[in-house]
């Protein structure tokens, strides 16, 4: 007897754009179902209560948008670093870490020659100390990889919980009276920490905003973009036509670990100006997945890293008016991925029913 | 002072979670999926005996079951670890979901739910209490062999912990024998080296990644019960149990997928986690900081030294972290 299988998977050829856009939308419709039901009983809150002071956390007052955009910048900066390297196949899990050694490096340089070295000459100082750094602790694993192809993923992942004990090396040795804590670097004559323009959000916005174009066009039409993809399609392929692997994944990862270093650069130099443990936030792990769901589209990441900060930034409002513990932007943030993660599967897929539908064979 | 006997006991203690996790991790990555959620899991498996653990003894008053006390935690536990494998199973094997992306997602989700029902639930269900402290559960949990304490360092080293901790040790022992020498297990590596070979032979992919993948995640979530309700003494603070879920995902690597080999190896991290306690620093306490990072930098270096080492039988599952389509061969 031959028998039908209840369902049918098949693989799309080509989805189209538009198609592929109304299912992540539907997912995220969907997502948002059912985190407002989630909310409503956890909260007593009627949904419609939480939909708005999600909105009004996120987007409600003048102030709150510069908030929103400078996070999602920094956000964002995390993610265009780690693309080309997803791009290559190379899993970077390891952004936190090194935009963490950015931010080490940059507070070094600022607390230690703040006194000595004039404002301009500091802040050029600053910003190669961090792009050295966080290039040098993408480079690490990248050369392991590229020599005896050790497992990058675990690799990276590790590095980053050496980096934070680095940091809190650091900033104990460098805290005055041994309590762990920094403070803000430099609060009087504000050495090393960049100009404002307009308001204290606005620059790293305009600077993150530089980087997205420019991370476009270095992946879509420079050769060493193209080298990227082809190393990321077929290594194989890649070394046949003459590229130069292990060198795509050392400049690559050099690349990487720079840009993640500049964001520390941008967090302490512009946003925080001191230098904590926590102050990446796991913007390393939540930028793979905004870059991951972008498909390491730069421009599509801005969409990507929007909606996650939107949630963060909205959740906050709901948990602080209900008096609730402020993880909750953390559950809200994990069904809406889980949505758009499985909304991939329809894209890519065909679900069709043999046993419902065999009135057209 | 320095003290061996106390070095030990208090290695093991804190080498228990992360042989719950280890364990649950290398019996999901043998069927070839990377499971980054495990910190998250084992968030939810702490918060959901803490749940259950909860609801019980403000139900029961003061006439508590000792049994009842350790069972409904413990299936509560479970049953969440259970649901985190699920979801993940669901998005990466059925939905054939980017397993990084989804174990970071399921990560984010279960450190979430952790915190957020840790500070909340009282909240929420709007009891009169403080802070959450199940110190009547904990001892339930935490209660060891009474005849431990007469018997000296041996007493002391081998026979002071609590049962959570002895089923951790089987958990492993039975995992190792289990992977090593029954078809199943042979069954379940095949799928994590070769999941379309194994397809082939007739071994049905789905289904072993599925199990492995959910019992995986029930035994890690033990890991975050046993820190809760024994360590921690049923007292439950943000972010306490830190990042030893990711140390349980290093210590799958130091001890190259073999969960017999996690049971000295979990003990030993357990030190290094706990060793800068120990280390006389003199007023360098800065340094202290450092020697916490000692278990990542060993796990990097043996990481290093297997792919350098390059023998077959050290080697990660060939397929871990990639998806299986039989349509895509």
């Amino acid at each position: 007897m031959n028998k039908t299988p209840f369902i049918h998977i098949t693989k799309r050829m080509d989805v189209g754009r538009p198609r592929a856009y109304l299912f992540r939308a539907i997912s995220i419709l969907l997502a948002f179902v059912v985190i407002g039901i989630v909310t409503t009983i956890l909260t007593g809150e009627n949904p419609f209560a939480v939909y708005t002071s999600l909105f009004n956390g996120a987007l409600g007052s003048v102030r709150k948008v510069w908030v929103l955009f400078q996070n999602l910048s920094i956000l964002l900066c995390v993610g265009l670093a780690l693309a080309p390297a997803f791009r290559m196949r190379f899993w970077n899990l390891g952004g936190d870490g090194q935009v963490l050694v950015g931010c080490i490096a940059a507070s070094c340089v600022m607390l230690f020659l703040g006194k000595t070295v004039p404002h301009g000459l500091l802040i050029v100082l600053t910003l190669v100390a961090s792009i050295t750094a966080g290039a040098l602790w993408g480079l690490i694993p990248a050369f392991f990889k590229a020599k005896w192809n050790t497992n990058e993923t675990l690799f990276t992942l590790m590095m980053n919980y050496v980096a934070a004990q680095l940091a809190s090396f650091f900033i104990t040795s460098w805290s005055k009276d041994g309590s762990a804590k920094i403070g803000i670097i430099n609060p009087q004559t504000h050495a090393g920490w960049l100009p404002e323009i307009g308001n204290k959000y606005l620059l790293i916005i305009l600077i993150v905003t530089t980087l997205t174009v420019l991370m476009y066009v270095y992946m879509k039409y420079t050769k060493q973009g193209y080298e990227i993809s082809v190393v990321g399609e077929s290594e194989r392929t890649a070394k046949y036509i003459g590229i130069k692997v292990n060198k795509v994944i050392l400049r690559t990862m050099i690349l990487s670990g720079a840009l993640c270093g500049l964001t520390g650069f941008l967090l302490v130099s512009a946003k925080d100006h001191t230098l904590t443990t926590t102050m990446v936030d796991g913007r390393g792990f939540t930028a793979v997945i905004v870059a991951w769901l972008a498909k390491f589209n730069p421009f599509t990441m801005i969409l990507t890293a929007f909606l996650i900060v939107f949630l963060n930034l909205g959740s906050n409002q709901i948990t602080t008016t209900l008096g609730l513990n402020s993880s909750f932007g953390d559950i809200i943030t994990g069904i809406i991925l889980f949505f758009i993660i499985g909304s991939e599967f329809f894209i890519n897929y065909k679900i069709s029913f043999p046993r419902f539908a065999k009135g057209d064979e | 002072m320095f003290n061996i006997v106390t070095i030990i006991q208090r290695a093991v203690v804190q080498g228990i979670p992360l042989l719950f996790g280890s364990t649950g991790e290398i019996i999901t990555e043998k069927s070839g999926n990377l499971n980054l959620g495990t910190a998250g899991t084992m968030y939810v498996g702490a918060i959901c005996g803490v749940i259950g653990g909860f609801f019980y003894e403000s139900s029961a008053g003061d006439n508590m079951n000792g049994f009842l006390a350790v069972l409904i935690p413990l299936l509560c536990c479970l049953a969440g670890s259970l649901i985190m494998g699920l979801i993940y199973s669901f998005l990466t094997i059925t939905l054939r979901a980017n397993q990084n992306v989804t174990g970071l997602a399921l990560t984010t989700f279960g450190i979430g739910i952790g915190n957020f029902f840790g500070g909340s639930l009282i909240k929420i269900v709007g009891a009169d209490v403080p802070t959450i402290v199940l110190s009547r559960t904990s001892k339930y949990f935490s209660a060891s062999l009474p005849f431990a304490e007469d018997w000296g360092w041996f007493g002391k080293i081998f026979l002071s912990y609590s049962w959570l901790a002895y089923l951790a040790i089987i958990i492993a022992v039975v995992s190792g024998y289990i992977l090593k020498k029954t078809r199943t297990g042979l069954h379940l590596r095949a799928v994590g080296e070769s999941p379309a070979t194994a397809d082939a032979a007739g071994i049905n992919v789905t289904k072993y990644k599925y199990l492995a993948t959910c019992a995986g995640s029930m035994i890690a979530g033990l890991g975050g019960l046993y820190y809760i309700m024994d360590y921690a003494t049923g007292v439950w603070s943000a972010d306490a149990f830190g990042d030893r879920g990711w140390l349980a995902i290093a210590l799958v690597i130091f001890t190259l997928w073999r969960p017999t080999t996690s049971i000295w190896a979990s003990i030993l991290f357990g030190g290094l986690y706990i060793l800068h306690i120990f280390i006389p620093t003199g007023s360098n306490i800065a340094v202290k900081e450092l020697y916490k990072g000692m278990p990542y930098v060993i796990t990097i270096i043996v990481l290093i030294i297997t792919s350098l080492r390059n023998k077959r039988e050290n080697q990660p599952p060939a397929s871990l972290g990639l998806p299986y389509f039989r349509e895509d061969r």
